[in-house]
């Protein structure tokens, strides 16, 4: 029996995406699809926040075995998250659309598609649908980040996104079959059940030691962990600003969920192995973003670091819960770590939007020197970056970005990893530094007197949007920590 | 409610100023200076309602008045204001500093002068981060307020300051920073430990219940986060730098202020919740302090600027109230808390005048300056008050706090503390040598070049009005020291009773 209106976000989501295909054929208007794919991501967020607040359901379930497709809070949330970005993608994405240079057909429905594997993914209750979704989230993207014609570094990123990618969901895949060979689960709880069982030492032992490294290494490439990041710079440079701005959020929270639900859900057991080596990761990730993006000179490989650095800080919660002994509750990093989650996604959006926004339509990123005097141009959208950018730092006025360091900090010292949460607040001091450098960029005199660049509307709006629910939940974090902690 | 008030004017002025349009940038500014006055007024009225006058038995902190909700449950953070006879004085020092530099900078902004609303509207929210964290009686509150200060001092440095200010504000935010994030981790350790983070309740039972390794590195975080504030020798680089390029308004909220949000911290939440561990460090955080005095008067012997010349006798100043503090007892904590007060009002003065100086002969170089008082008799003369003063002449504020100091750690005994209180007494030396040193370069001997030419030689009305109140409040603490030592005599007692060396 399965329970269709469980599956009615992941149904609206792929209907946006049929949607936007049609209308383009049959309309073929900019407009025309542009408004599908909003009002399609629209509709899926509100229709997954309204089946959050029902009872939990769950469908596609095998006696005994558990549910593939579970509808849960969390799950919920992190829905509602991947439909929100995709709408505020596509309200980025409008003023380099109407310059012509992409194809707007393609451009929505792929980033559809994109949006449909993320619901999915947010409902996945075991690894098979874990690992397709997140391949669904993620095939659209080789071709968005290709999509700027004539322009090679957009071709070389899509290439390296294509390979590096591939490979690592075959190191994923590799590992789940291997898990699957040692103890005949998939399913999430039965996995964890098997897993509990399951011999520390000898063949099998081993064999699950390996496969859980295998699972979590083939992860680590999609939030671009420290060493498996050298992807993503290329790939955020070379695709279109707002495909950078999806990378970065939608596509690092499909990371991030994928290994949420992995870690939490089906390997808990065996985290004495995976643990240590989440925690290495996350010191590694945090310590070389920041360190690199302190060098940087282009504005989006700024971000792109920094985005590197910021999985570590994401990462740290749950390497660090599984590292410490005698702990007694999951739910502590867990709660922390969608927390810190959320508050970044939603800062790195307004940060991506800023610069979608203070740069000409047809423009990519440009060099962060490029971005002298903004302040004075448009001291709005200079003001939301910079809120951004000290969000992202973790400092006030910023206090979204603020809590949710803190929320890190007191999971880190909570869990009793008390050396990784002083990695943290050192790396905070190192990420201030490349921060207050864009910062203070945009308030230096300009060089000549610029023309203010046209800003589509939409992203305005959208920047907007994101810029005023930071301030507020930085005002109310606790709406966050609540959501995150059910 | 007062307490909030104190918080939401300044908070809410500071939008306004900063939303008025550049057109409006004179009446902006007067905007701000009203805002400053109405915090002023509101502080002043706060200290009028000082609830029971004796703390209750067996509790470290008692508020006169206190105002808590709830804010996030989540982190343990609490809306919890309050306002005792320690802070009280601090409280009325940044109210008062902020509006004198807030009327300073009604009729002069250095450069343009085109943005000087946003200067005063960034001055707001520093008083807001300073008096937040002088009121929190939670540590994550306090640790919120703490950063809140940061930015924006960034801000008035980067955006006012001088030749070299990009690279003084950076360092500024930079170690100040690395200060408060092991601020942080030191706040979550105890929370961690102790279960709350409520400050009075962590202070009334001596650290909550902690094991002396947990006081033992929440102190040490403490220490080091507020040593680099105050700041304490080896931490205090970026102090000069900032100060030496900073504009004068924010050389004084700096000096004046921001400075005593360590000594305020390391007394408040270090001492208050990690007593164990307090006990422990003390003796290391004495010899640090006394090596800051030496090696502040040291340096100042031998500076040739006159802005560095004051912001490194302020590294001196702030070791004579760490070493204060490091001696746990009521007489160190006393002078702390009046050598706080003492340094606030006449370092705040004594930039105010090297700014005065600097911008009429624009220079700041001892070298190039020198005969003031035959130019200038009026700058001349509050000039020498002021480092008299500073120097520690009974009499003026400056006396009790370096004075009692030396008293506190003498009265310690054992090797350690006559030896550290003697070497700080000879510090005490080198300071008045040092300010004499600069009253003979400055205003001494024949009238230097660029003293000669200075625009206007007279003090006008602005910088009397500004300058005034801090002249008398340095008179008048020096005459009553009770004025804040009679505030503080019973929190002080309450705190020690808990720390049982």
């Amino acid at each position: 029996m399965i329970d269709h209106v469980a599956l009615l976000p992941a149904y609206l989501a792929a209907g946006t995406a049929i949607l936007v295909f049609l209308a383009d054929i049959l309309v073929g208007r900019r407009g025309a699809v542009l408004s599908c794919g909003a009002l399609g991501a629209l509709a899926t967020a509100a229709v997954a926040a309204w089946l959050g607040t029902r009872a939990d359901r769950s469908t596609f379930c095998v006696d005994g075995a558990g549910c593939s497709y579970v509808v849960d809070d969390t799950a919920a949330l992190l829905a509602v998250l991947f439909a929100l970005l995709t709408l505020g993608v596509l309200a980025f994405s409008a003023g380099v659309l109407r310059e012509g240079e992409l194809p707007s057909g393609e451009y929505c429905f792929l980033l559809a598609c994109s949006m449909t594997g993320g619901v999915v993914l947010a409902h996945a209750g075991d690894l098979i649908t874990l690992i397709v979704a997140l391949e669904t989230l993620t095939l659209p993207l080789y071709v968005l980040v290709g999509l700027r014609r004539r322009v090679l570094e957009s071709a070389e990123g899509a290439v390296t996104f294509f390979i590096v990618s591939v490979v690592a969901t075959a190191v994923t895949l590799l590992g789940a079959a291997l898990l699957y060979a040692a103890t005949g689960a998939v399913h999430f709880d039965r996995l964890a059940a098997a897993l509990d069982a399951a011999p520390g030492g000898g063949p099998t032992g081993r064999l699950i030691a390996a496969s859980v490294v295998l699972v979590i290494a083939g992860l680590a490439f999609k939030v671009a962990a420290v060493p498996f990041h050298a992807w993503a710079p290329a790939a955020y440079d070379g695709a279109p600003v707002p495909v950078a701005a999806y990378l970065s959020t939608a596509s690092k929270l499909g990371g991030v969920v994928a290994i949420l639900y992995v870690t939490v859900d089906a390997l808990q057991p065996r985290l004495d192995v995976a643990g240590p080596a989440l925690a290495v990761l996350a010191l590694l990730t945090m310590t070389v973003g920041n360190l690199v993006a302190l060098r940087q000179r282009r504005m989006v490989r700024l971000l792109a670091w920094s985005s590197v650095a910021q999985a570590g800080y994401i990462l740290a919660p749950l390497g660090a819960f599984t590292v410490a002994s005698g702990r007694a509750d999951i739910g502590l990093a867990v709660t922390a770590t969608v927390a810190y989650t959320v508050f970044y996604v939603l800062m790195e959006l307004a940060a991506f939007g800023a610069v979608v926004a203070l740069r000409p339509a047809d423009a990519d990123g440009g060099e962060i020197a490029d971005y002298r005097g903004a302040a004075r141009r448009s001291p709005w959208i200079a003001g939301a970056f910079v809120l951004a950018l000290v969000g992202l730092a973790g400092l006030p006025p910023g206090l979204a970005g603020l809590f949710a360091k803190v929320a890190i900090v007191r999971s880190l010292l909570g869990g009793g990893a008390g050396w990784l949460a002083v990695a943290v607040a050192l790396n905070a001091v190192i990420g201030l530094a490349y921060y207050v450098r864009v910062a203070a960029q945009l308030f230096a005199p300009a060089p000549a007197a610029e023309t203010r660049a046209r800003v589509h509307w939409a992203a305005a709006a959208a920047l907007a949007v994101a810029t005023v629910v930071a301030v507020v939940i930085g005002f109310a974090p606790q709406l966050v920590l609540d959501v995150a902690a059910s | 409610m007062m307490l909030v008030a104190l918080l939401a004017v300044p908070a809410l002025g500071a939008v306004l100023v900063a939303l008025l349009p550049a057109r409006l940038d004179r009446p902006a500014r007067a905007l701000g200076t009203v805002v400053a006055a109405a915090a002023f007024a509101v502080s002043v009225a706060l200290g009028l309602d000082r609830g029971p006058l004796l703390p209750a038995a067996g509790q470290a902190l008692t508020p006169w008045q206190q105002y808590k909700v709830s804010w996030v449950p989540g982190l343990n953070l609490d809306f919890h204001l309050g306002v005792d006879g320690i802070s009280y004085p601090l409280v009325v020092l940044t109210t008062l500093l902020t509006l004198l530099c807030c009327v300073y900078s009604m009729w002069t902004v250095p450069g343009d002068g085109a943005r000087g609303r946003l200067l005063v509207a960034l001055l707001l929210v520093i008083e807001v981060g300073i008096l937040g964290t002088f009121l929190a009686l939670d540590l994550v509150l306090f640790f919120v307020f703490f950063e809140v200060v940061l930015l924006p001092m960034y801000a008035v440095i980067a955006g006012w300051g001088g030749e070299d200010r990009r690279r003084a504000a950076r360092k500024f935010v930079l170690y100040t920073l690395f200060g408060s994030v092991l601020l942080l981790v030191g706040v979550f350790v105890v929370v961690s430990a102790a279960g709350t983070a409520d400050l009075v309740t962590l202070s009334a039972t001596g650290g909550g219940g902690m094991a002396r390794a947990t006081q033992l590195a929440a102190f040490i975080l403490f220490a080091v986060a507020f040593a680099v504030k105050s700041p304490l020798w080896p931490l205090h680089t970026w102090l000069p730098d900032a100060h030496t390029e900073a504009p004068t308004v924010g050389s004084v909220i700096l000096a004046g202020v921001l400075l005593k949000m360590g000594t305020y911290g390391l007394i408040r939440v270090a001492i208050g919740v990690a007593p164990e561990g307090a006990v422990a460090v003390a003796p290391v955080l004495g010899v640090l302090a006394v090596a800051a005095i030496l090696v502040g008067s040291l340096v100042c012997l031998a500076q040739s600027e006159l802005k560095r010349l004051i912001a490194y006798s302020s590294v001196g100043h702030m070791g004579f109230v760490l070493l204060g503090i490091a001696t746990l007892s009521t007489v160190g904590l006393q002078a702390a808390l009046i050598g706080n007060i003492a340094h606030g009002i006449i370092t705040g003065l004594l930039f105010f005048l090297a700014g005065a100086i600097k911008d009429r002969t624009h220079t700041g170089l001892l070298a190039e300056l020198g005969g003031l008082r035959e130019t200038a008799p009026g700058l001349a003369g509050v000039l020498g008050f002021a480092a008299i003063a500073s120097l520690g002449l009974p009499g003026l504020a400056g006396f009790w706090g370096e004075a009692f100091a030396v008293v506190a750690s003498l009265q310690r005994g054992g090797t350690l503390w006559t030896v550290l209180g003697v070497l700080a007494a000879v510090g005490g030396a080198l300071t008045a040598a040092y300010f004499m040193r600069l009253l003979r370069r400055v205003t001494h001997g024949p009238a230097a070049p660029a003293v000669a030419t200075t625009a206007a030689p007279r003090l006008s009305t602005y910088e009397l009005v500004s300058w005034a109140p801090l002249v008398v409040l340095a008179l008048a603490v020096g005459l009553l020291p009770a004025l804040v030592l009679g505030l503080s005599a019973d929190p002080v007692t309450a705190l020690l009773a808990e720390v049982s060396p």
